[in-house]
C-alpha cells in the first residue's frame, strides 16, 4: 500500500471518528442498530422491560413506606434519617449496577438510572445520596479498580458504606483541573494534601475517592486518583453547609493534611485521573438529569389532585382554561425531558457515544425541574407557598439541578462544541 | 416441610375503585395491579420458615391471565424458589371463583406433594375468604383459619393463633394443613433489587388450566355490580338545644 493510500486511509479514520465522537443522532442510531442487530423498529426509548417496571415499583413502595414519612423532618433538620440510609443499603439501591460477585444488584446503569428518578419522586435529597454513590465513586470502582480493589471495596459500599467522589475545590468548580490539591511521592506512598469543597455524602462516607495532582509540572496530566478511607490519618470533615435545597444530603469540605496513602490506593493508572473524572462525570450528567425528571414528576404528582379540589368561582381550578394550558405544557416538558434522559441512558448502555445527549439531558431536565416546581408553586397559591405542602421543597431542591455536575452554561458549552465538530465536516 | 402460597394478581389497594357504566363489574384496564396483600403476608411467613429451617421450599402459585406472572415474579424476588403459573384467559380470569382456585389448588398439591398450603385470609377484589376452607376440605387437611402467628409445635405439628371475634384463639394442627393469613401475621419484606436480578434466574413453571382437568365453569353469575351509596353531607347546629330538636325530629331522640 503506497504512502498516499495510507495517509487518505488516515485521513479518513480521523474524519469518522470526528464525526463519531460528535455524536450526531445518524450516528447513534446506525452504531445503535449495529449493536443490537435490529431488523425491526427499535422499541421506544421509554418503554420499560418488565424487569425494569419491577425496579421501578420496588423502588415507589419504599419511597412511600419509608422515605415519605421521614422527608420533612430529615429537610428541616438538614439530616438524613438513618431508618433511610439503612434501608437504601438494605433494599440493594446502593449497587445498582456492581456486578453480583461483588455484592451488587448486578444489573445495568438504566436500572440505576430508574432508582434515582423514583427515589427523587418522594425526596431529591435520598436520590442525591444514592445517586452520586452509584454513579461517581462506585462506578470509578467497577470501571478502573484493580481485583483486589474491587473486592475490597464494592462489597461494603453495597452493603453498609457510603461513599464520597472529591473533586471540586474552591478555585475548582467548574473549572475542575484547576484543582490545587497535591498528592507528594514519598517513597511507595503518597502524601495528599489539600481541601475540597462541596463534597456530597462526605458527612458520612467511610470511602473518599480523591483526585490530586501527583505532579502539577504536567498540568492536568498529573491528576491521579487515590481511594481514601475515612480512618486515614489527616483526614477531617467540616461541618455540614446549611444550603437551600436537598438539605438531608449531607455537603461538607473534605480537609486532607498530608494524608498517606500507599500507590496501591491509586484508582486506575497515575495521571490518568482526569480522563476518569471526564467519563464519569459524563455518566453522571445523565444521573443527575433522571433525579431531575423525578423531581418535576413528583412534584406535578402531588399538585395536580389539589387542583382538581379546589374550587374558586364555582369550579375546579383544573377546569380554568388558563391554567389547564399551563399544566398540558409542563407536563410535555417533563415527558421531554424523560426521554432525553432515558434516550442518554440507553445509548451508554449500548456503548454509544453519548456525551452530547448526556449534556442535553441534564442541561433540560434541571431547567424543566426548576420551571416545574416554580410553576407547582404558583398553581398552589397560598399553600403552595407554605412548608404544609411538598411543591416549596422541590422547589428549593430544584436549584441545585442547574449547579452541580457542570453548571447549565458548562452543558452548553460542551453541546456547542460538539455541534462545531459535527458541522466542521458537513461543509 | 414443602409449602405451596397462593398468590393473586388484584387490583392494586391504593387504586380507587370505578365501577363500569354497563355495571358489569369494575374497570381493570390502565389500572394499577399488584399481589394480593394478605397473599403477600402468607408469603412473608412461608420465607420466614424457610429462613428458620422449618420449611425446605416456598412454592408460589397463581391461578390467572397471562399478567399474573407478573405477580409470581413478586413473589420470586421476595423469596420463594419456584413459582407455578396456572394459565387462563383474561375473560376466564374475570370469572373465576374460590372453588376453581381450591380445585386447581388441590391438583397442585396432589402432584407435587406439599406439606402445606399458606393463601391470604382474603383477596381484596372479591373478599370472599373462601379458597382456603374450600381446599382444606378438598385434601381432608386441618385448616387453620386467620392465622396471626405462626410456631413450631414439634412431633409434626404447628401451633397457630388465630384472630377470631372475640379475641385470640390458639390451636395445634397436624402436618399437612392450610393455613390463611391475616393482617398481624408479620410485615412483608420489600423485594430486593439484588432479589429482583436473580428472580430471573428462577424456574416459573406454565401449565394451562386445561392439562389439570378442572372444570371452571362459572357457578355464579354476576348480575350487577354498584357502587356503594354516596354519604349524605352532614349539617352545623348552633347549640345542643338546636342539635337535641334536630334529632328528635329525626326520631332519633324521643321527646
Amino acid at each position: 500500500m503506497s504512502t498516499s493510500t495510507t495517509k487518505i486511509l488516515k485521513q479518513a479514520m480521523n474524519i469518522i471518528s470526528t464525526i463519531r465522537s460528535s455524536y450526531s443522532t445518524a450516528t447513534a442510531v446506525s452504531i445503535s442498530r449495529h449493536c443490537e442487530d435490529f431488523t425491526g423498529t427499535p422499541p421506544p426509548v421509554n418503554l420499560l422491560t418488565e424487569n425494569e417496571l419491577f425496579f421501578a415499583d420496588t423502588v415507589r413502595k419504599f419511597s412511600k413506606d419509608v422515605v415519605k414519612p421521614l422527608v420533612r423532618e430529615m429537610d428541616k433538620y438538614s439530616k438524613m434519617s438513618p431508618i433511610v440510609t439503612q434501608g437504601v443499603f438494605e433494599n440493594g439501591l446502593m449497587g445498582v449496577h456492581v456486578p453480583e460477585e461483588y455484592g451488587g444488584s448486578g444489573s445495568s446503569f438504566f436500572n440505576a438510572m430508574i432508582v434515582i428518578e423514583e427515589l427523587a419522586k418522594t425526596d431529591p435529597s435520598v436520590s442525591a445520596m444514592v445517586g452520586i454513590h452509584n454513579t461517581l465513586p462506585v462506578s470509578m470502582i467497577i470501571d478502573y479498580g484493580t481485583e483486589e480493589q474491587k473486592l475490597k471495596y464494592l462489597p461494603r459500599l453495597c452493603s453498609d458504606s457510603l461513599a464520597s467522589f472529591c473533586i471540586s475545590e474552591s478555585g475548582a468548580g467548574s473549572d475542575a483541573f484547576a484543582l490545587k490539591t497535591i498528592a507528594k511521592r514519598d517513597g511507595d506512598h503518597f502524601l495528599i494534601s489539600g481541601t475540597k469543597m462541596w463534597i456530597t455524602n462526605s458527612g458520612e462516607a467511610q470511602v473518599f475517592v480523591v483526585f490530586a495532582n501527583a505532579d502539577p509540572s504536567q498540568k492536568y496530566k498529573g491528576i491521579t486518583c487515590f481511594i481514601v478511607e475515612r480512618s486515614a490519618d489527616g483526614l477531617t470533615v467540616d461541618k455540614e453547609e446549611d444550603k437551600l435545597g436537598i438539605r438531608a444530603s449531607s455537603t461538607c469540605q473534605v480537609h486532607f493534611d498530608n494524608v498517606r496513602v500507599h500507590k496501591s490506593a491509586i484508582l486506575g493508572e497515575y495521571g490518568k485521573g482526569y480522563k476518569y473524572a471526564i467519563e464519569c462525570l459524563n455518566a453522571g450528567r445523565i444521573a443527575i438529569g433522571a433525579q431531575m425528571i423525578g423531581l418535576a414528576q413528583g412534584c406535578f404528582d402531588q399538585t395536580i389532585p389539589y387542583l382538581q379540589q379546589r374550587e374558586q368561582f364555582g369550579q375546579r381550578l383544573i377546569d380554568f382554561q388558563g391554567l389547564q394550558h399551563q399544566i398540558a405544557q409542563a407536563r410535555t416538558e417533563i415527558e421531554a425531558a424523560r426521554l432525553l434522559v432515558y434516550n442518554a441512558a440507553r445509548m451508554k448502555e449500548y456503548g454509544i457515544p453519548y456525551v452530547r445527549e448526556a449534556a442535553m439531558a441534564k442541561l433540560f431536565a434541571s431547567q424543566v425541574a426548576t420551571s416545574t416546581s416554580a410553576q407547582c408553586v404558583k398553581w398552589l397559591g397560598g399553600v403552595g407557598f407554605t412548608k404544609e405542602f411538598p411543591a416549596e421543597k422541590f422547589y428549593r431542591d430544584a436549584m441545585i439541578g442547574e449547579i452541580y455536575e457542570g453548571t447549565s452554561n458548562i452543558q452548553l458549552n460542551t453541546i456547542a462544541k460538539l455541534i462545531d465538530n459535527e458541522y466542521k465536516w458537513k461543509n | 416441610m414443602k409449602i405451596l402460597v397462593g398468590v393473586k394478581r388484584v387490583v392494586d389497594y391504593a387504586v380507587k375503585i370505578r365501577v363500569k357504566p354497563d355495571r358489569s363489574g369494575v374497570v381493570t384496564e390502565g389500572v394499577q395491579h399488584s399481589m394480593n396483600p394478605f397473599d403477600e403476608i402468607a408469603l412473608e411467613e412461608a420465607v420466614k420458615l424457610k429462613e428458620k429451617k422449618l420449611a425446605t421450599e416456598v412454592v408460589a402459585f397463581s391461578l390467572g391471565g397471562p399478567k399474573s406472572a407478573e405477580v409470581l415474579r413478586t413473589a420470586l424476588a421476595k423469596g420463594a424458589d419456584k413459582a407455578v403459573h396456572v394459565q387462563v384467559t383474561d375473560a376466564e380470569a374475570g370469572k373465576l371463583e374460590s372453588f376453581h382456585v381450591a380445585k386447581a389448588l388441590q391438583k397442585i398439591v396432589e402432584q407435587e406433594k406439599f406439606d402445606a398450603v399458606f393463601l391470604g385470609k382474603q383477596a381484596i377484589d372479591d373478599d370472599s375468604s373462601q379458597t382456603a376452607p374450600i381446599l382444606a376440605g378438598l385434601l381432608e387437611w386441618p385448616q387453620a383459619l386467620y392465622a396471626s402467628k405462626v410456631e413450631d409445635a414439634g412431633a409434626g405439628h404447628m401451633k397457630v393463633t388465630r384472630e377470631i371475634d372475640g379475641g385470640l384463639d390458639t390451636i395445634k394442627v397436624k402436618v399437612p394443613f392450610v393455613l390463611s393469613a391475616d393482617l398481624r401475621l408479620n410485615e412483608p419484606r420489600y423485594a430486593t433489587l439484588p432479589n429482583i436480578m436473580k428472580a430471573k434466574k428462577k424456574p416459573l413453571k406454565n401449565i394451562p388450566i386445561k392439562d389439570l382437568n378442572v372444570d371452571i365453569t362459572p357457578q355464579t353469575e354476576t348480575l350487577e355490580v354498584t357502587e356503594p351509596p354516596v354519604r349524605q353531607a352532614g349539617g352545623f347546629v348552633d347549640d345542643v338545644s338546636a342539635l337535641v330538636a334536630k334529632l328528635k325530629e329525626k326520631g332519633f331522640v324521643k321527646a
